[in-house]
């Protein structure tokens, strides 16, 4: 790395009268740029500002009625309700998890991280599936838990479990090669001088990570929050009751109401853009502290 | 570093003794949450097909309906991932070569189909490209149907991939060694010539496997799908959609039959990305 360094500027110092050898040549460079532009433009930009042009399209009254409305305010608290229960549970699980895996040596190590991934190579249909097919009216479960008068499928249960399932691996998957990269020196270090377990997690373990939790646990309250596929199979659409926000969208767009339903949907695209920004901000600022693979 | 720490453990002993504590805790949460979550619920899945006989199961999917659907789904998705391929590999070489103003809120957007909600996404685009849409309205004169057609299943899907192909280039194009470039320019290849020989056949596994990343992405996507596809039978609608029309039919065993078969489509995929990276290993060492 550090010749190239040297002899680079004395290369590209002799080669300023030609065409410099290691990059493209102008008209083409503006050419990749240009495609580049009008593809991220037309793909990413555009639809984003529609979303807000939509929403904003029959004016200022418009939206914030549209927004103050019973049902979408319900379904406003039921998606805070679901994240504020999912990703807790899927912090706590891909904790453990990254602890398991990076702390310790053991066999099958390989095949538990493919199975921590496996529901992001599962469609979020299925995800909802499976759940219909375990807890619902003529599912394994689902007749039992009805005598007891416990509903899960087309109830909040459902959809908490769904959400579960389709944000499980973010957590873990950001902390498993953040943890393994750190090796077990420090925590070993600790116990050696005395340190309980728990103290050796929250003043060694958990400083070093608190970036890249943070960085997984955004992620992971963004899928929560966003999450349609797996949640519309399990849901009902019970109108004020059982819909998310992503489902108000849904209906309200079938509805024919598209100005409410772009309302709608400018808050969760806001909430993409926040993510976004604290993200690349996190990248920014610790991204030595986060995991190789996201640098 | 974890190969030759696995390679000394002794045989017999499942796992190598170590001083830190909260093994049995940690290791024992992450399986019950793994199996009460994941594992048991796609095997109830899995289960409940099997209750199918392999006739029943095998008219389900060969029925004229289902094959459609799944064409449909992966024509589509190989269409929006060779898309992505294309333009992503571009898209990742300007990012990481090329300095020019506003080249990194371009680089932070790229995230943004996995940030936007998929149903936003949907309606959003479905908004565009619809005949009263922006640039729907300006493809409408000329007969070019982007919504409601099989064009705007390939559109969603193409937004919904885009980062795979990107993200998993970026960081290979990052680590060329500049030396190879300079190297082939000394002995005189051309700049065509030093993209096509050099610098392609190190970025292929890096493309292939951003490839399949987005094909396996697309092939189960669902909410931005639905609202610009249309969703006439036989012609576009996607698989996941017909999974949920069965569901809606309370026809469990044909809901259940699609989506096992999807299930190990998706394992099929998840099989070729690590055939790939080993393959990519072999071949140049370490992607």
């Amino acid at each position: 790395m550090s010749d190239v360094s040297l002899t680079a500027p004395s290369l590209r110092a002799a080669a300023t009268s030609r065409a410099e050898p290691t990059t493209e040549a102008r008209p083409v460079r503006g050419l990749l740029i240009a495609i580049t532009l009008i593809f991220l433009g037309v793909f990413l930009l555009f639809p984003l500002v529609v979303v807000f042009t939509e929403a904003l399209g029959r004016g200022v009254f418009a939206y914030f009625s549209a927004l103050a409305d019973p049902d979408a305010v319900a379904s406003i608290q039921l998606t805070l309700l679901v994240a504020a229960i999912a990703v807790p549970a899927n912090l706590v699980f891909g904790v453990a998890a990254a602890w398991a895996v990076a702390k310790y040596e053991f066999r099958g190590k390989a095949f538990l991280i493919t199975l921590i991934d496996l529901p992001f190579s599962v469609s979020p249909v299925i995800s909802g599936l499976i759940y219909v097919v375990l807890f619902g009216a003529q599912g394994y479960l689902g007749p039992t838990l009805q005598s007891y008068g416990i509903q899960i499928i087309f109830a909040v249960p459902g959809i908490v479990l769904a959400t579960i399932f389709v944000t499980f691996p973010f957590v873990a998957r950001e902390l498993i090669p953040l943890m393994q990269e750190q090796g077990t020196q420090e925590e070993e270090a600790a116990i050696s001088l005395g340190a309980s377990g728990w103290q050796t997690f929250w003043c060694v373990t958990l400083p070093n990570v608190k970036w890249g939790l943070m960085y997984g646990v955004l992620l992971c309250n963004a899928r929560a929050m966003g999450e349609f596929g797996a949640v519309s199979v399990v849901s009902g659409k019970i109108r004020g009751e059982t819909t998310t926000m992503p489902l108000h969208v849904e209906i309200l767009y079938n509805d024919y109401q598209g100005t409410a339903a772009f309302a709608v949907a400018s808050l969760l695209a806001l909430l993409a853009l926040v993510t976004l920004v604290v993200k690349t901000f996190l990248e920014w600022r610790f991204g030595d502290e986060l995991s190789a693979a996201r640098r | 570093m974890t190969a030759t720490t696995i390679g000394t453990t002794t045989l017999g002993t499942w796992r190598q003794p170590s001083v830190i504590p909260g093994f049995g805790l940690t290791f024992g949460l992450t399986l019950t949450y793994l199996c009460l979550i994941v594992l048991i619920p796609i095997a109830a899945l899995i289960l409940r097909t099997t209750t199918l006989t392999w006739e029943q199961f095998w008219a389900i999917a060969t029925s004229s309906r289902v094959v459609a659907a799944l064409r449909v789904s992966f024509g589509a998705s190989l269409a929006a991932a060779t898309i992505n391929a294309v333009f992503g590999l571009i898209v990742a070489w300007v990012l990481v070569r090329y300095r020019f103003p506003g080249r990194r809120v371009l680089d932070a957007i790229v995230d943004l189909p996995f940030a936007l909600p998929t149903a936003v996404a949907g309606i959003a685009l479905t908004a565009i490209f619809a005949p009263t849409g922006w640039i729907g309205g300006l493809l409408e004169p000329l007969g070019i149907k982007v919504a409601y057609s099989w064009t705007g299943i390939v559109i969603a899907l193409t937004f919904i991939g885009l980062p795979f192909v990107v993200r998993t280039l970026q960081p290979v194009i990052e680590e060329i060694d500049r030396e190879a470039e300079e190297a082939a320019a000394t002995l005189g290849a051309n700049r065509r010539q030093t993209m096509t020989r050099v610098l392609f056949p190190t970025l292929l596994p890096a493309l292939m496997t951003g490839f399949v990343l987005a094909l396996a992405r697309a092939v189960g996507e669902y909410g931005s799908v639905i609202f610009i596809a249309g969703n006439l039978p036989y012609q576009t609608e996607i698989a996941p959609l017909l999974i949920v029309i069965r569901l809606t039919e309370f026809d469990y065993p044909g809901a259940t039959a699609i989506a096992t078969l999807m299930l190990a489509i998706s394992f099929a995929l998840f099989l070729t990305i690590n055939l790939i990276q080993a393959w990519a290993r072999r071949r140049l060492g370490d992607v």
